[in-house]
């Protein structure tokens, strides 16, 4: 279990690096110049003595390698520099915007799961019947309504038409529900049908029928047997649709001008501020790999038959 | 139990429809020259955010655009660059997928892993971070998206051709004398043709809801063309008083998006492709 945990973590390293790679790469081959992005972004008219100055200061007439070595090792002491804008370090902004979005995912994640836990499970178990009906066109309007229409949807429904939440910003729990039902949607689509059908792979099997026989309560045998093991694939896609969810903030913290990091980073792209760009996509690849970890390591909880085939093969 | 005709015959008609209604997208976005009663981009501020007439079945916006015309061609902007996109990255996927998988050794080793890598970032996040270096634009966006998107197509080509490969049809046709390039084309690419299909369908799909993200955010195509993710942007400061506006695009984004969809799920029933998602 421990080593299985160890080799776990130490397969997050080659991705971070191939990260790294990849946003210097891109950096080093956009056709825009980071000092004069500098310059720009901080309002200083650039002549060529400060250019030269700045690119002195970044590293940029050193040898590629050599900065590369340089961007790697400032990532690793977690340095992610200073935003090109605001002049604090890229940290201090995080630090300020994250809680935002963190709330705002998690009562997402908590309105999905309280959502399509029960839908998908009856929409299984009932399979065929309105409310199976019911959840395949819930699914497919989640897959496919474009979010930040959704948001602006629900804003002229129950802001403008019914006066009943605000259109914007953050406080009270008032502002946490349009954002939120936002935000779910998508995520109440895949999980509703990875439960649907993993319930329906579960009931096939024999332990089912038995369970009936001995006289055992349907409901004990599809609560307590049924729904834990079939939850277990559901929380696989939890994990991989966290990309879903990140990319989700971005967009609904602009539809509710939702003081997040993801509308930070929108302004970031705006405004060329690279340090801000480059921590955020780093970041974001970090936070998705640990949280698939994270769901491995739950399920390895829920579902003992995992961790045993699991540590065979490491 | 239901019987598989019968759910043979309702993945059908489900084929059908979205079929229809996508070859109707396909063909507006074609014809949006000819079938628009005004030209998009002419400004006519007399008679902006007009309601609806005959002149101007859907009214007009606050520059005092057609609003039908503006819908019909932003069929043709989403529909033609995700086919664009779809195009360019299947190629190229199909490449390297084919590459990997027929060398093998260290080009397979090297080229899978960089797509392990880029698969391990969350798709969109990905494409914002490549837009942001690159600068907003709309063939930035097109970029960004096709360098995400071939990977999949690689990875899953790779993994068919290497299970391929191996089998006796393959191997049958090495030994009669067929080239490498021959069995690519006759061998091969059959078999692969169905989950291309599939994968397509729903690829396509998502190109249209990220162009559209992408415009809304302001990071894509730039005013005055019309789209329909740019067009939700500039109507939503009328919410109050034109809701409409903004509601037209998104149902058309709605529509094209939900019938891809639908097509690319009864397309992998009917083609028994299993899907990783």
């Amino acid at each position: 279990m421990f080593i299985y945990l160890i080799k776990r973590l130490l397969a997050v390293i080659p991705i971070i690096l191939f990260a790294i790679f990849l946003m210097f790469v891109l950096i080093r081959f956009s056709p825009v110049d980071p000092a004069e992005a500098y310059l720009a972004a901080a309002n200083i008219h650039p002549t060529d003595e400060i250019l030269a100055e700045k690119r002195h200061e970044f590293g940029l007439d050193q040898p590629l390698l050599v900065q590369y070595v340089q961007t790697v090792k400032d990532v690793v002491q977690l340095d992610f520099g200073n935003s090109y804008v605001t002049n604090t370090s890229v940290w201090q902004e995080i630090a300020t915007r994250m809680p935002a979005t963190i709330q705002l995912a998690v009562s997402s994640i908590i309105l999905s799961l309280v959502i399509s836990v029960p839908l998908g499970f009856l929409a299984a178990v009932y399979k065929n019947s309105l409310i199976d009906h019911l959840s395949r066109l819930l699914s497919y309007l989640g897959a496919s309504i474009p979010q930040f229409w959704l948001g602006y949807v629900l804003i002229f429904l129950f802001s403008v038409k019914l006066d009943m939440f605000p259109v914007e910003g953050r406080g009270t729990w008032q502002h946490f529900v349009l954002p939120s039902i936002t935000l779910s949607l998508a995520l109440i689509a895949i999980y509703t049908r990875l439960l649907r059908a993993s319930v329906l792979d579960e009931l096939e099997n024999v332990y089912v029928v038995y369970g009936r026989t001995r006289g055992i309560k349907e409901k004990t045998i599809m609560v307590k047997h049924v729904l834990r093991i079939a939850i277990s694939p559901m929380l696989t896609g939890l994990g991989m649709n966290l990309g879903k969810l990140l990319t989700g903030t971005i967009i609904v913290e602009q539809v509710f001008s939702w003081p997040g990091f993801g509308r930070f980073f929108i302004e970031a792209i705006f405004n060329r501020d690279i340090p801000v760009i480059q921590s955020y996509v780093v970041l974001a690849a970090c936070l998705f790999i640990i949280c698939n970890l994270i769901v491995d390591l739950v399920q390895l909880y829920i579902d003992p038959r995992i961790s045993r085939k699991g540590m065979a093969q490491s | 139990m239901i019987s598989s005709v019968q759910m043979a015959s309702k993945s059908k008609w489900a084929l059908i429809l979205s079929a229809v209604i996508l070859i109707v997208f396909f063909l507006v976005s074609i014809l949006a020259p000819w079938i628009a009663p005004h030209d998009p981009i002419q400004v006519n501020l007399a008679i902006k955010l007009s309601s609806p007439s005959w002149e101007y079945p859907l009214g007009t916006d606050h520059l005092g655009r057609c609003n039908l015309s503006r819908l019909l061609y932003g069929a043709r902007v989403s529909l033609g660059f995700a086919s664009l996109i779809f195009a360019a990255s299947l190629g190229f996927g199909l490449i390297v997928g084919m590459l990997a998988g027929f060398k093998g050794g260290w080009i397979d080793l090297l080229l899978m892993r960089f797509c392990d890598g880029v698969m391990a970032f969350p798709n969109l996040v990905l494409v914002l971070g490549i837009v942001g270096l690159l600068g907003p634009g709309l063939w930035q966006v097109v970029i960004a998206l096709m360098m995400v998107q071939w990977v999949y197509y690689a990875r899953m080509i790779r993994g068919m051709v290497v299970s391929m490969k191996e089998q006796n049809f393959i191997a049958a046709a090495r030994i009669s004398g067929s080239s490498t390039g021959k069995i690519i084309r006759r061998h091969l690419l059959p078999n692969v043709l169905p989950p291309i299909m599939v994968m397509g369908t729903l690829e396509m799909g998502w190109a249209i809801m990220d162009i559209s993200a992408l415009s809304f955010l302001g990071l894509g195509i730039q005013p005055p063309t019309p789209e329909w993710g740019a067009m939700i942007q500039e109507g939503k400061a009328f919410i109050r008083s034109q809701p409409e506006l903004m509601i037209y695009p998104g149902l058309m984004i709605l529509f094209v998006v939900i019938s891809f969809n639908v097509l690319g799920e009864s397309l992998s029933e009917r083609l028994g492709v299993k899907r990783r998602y």
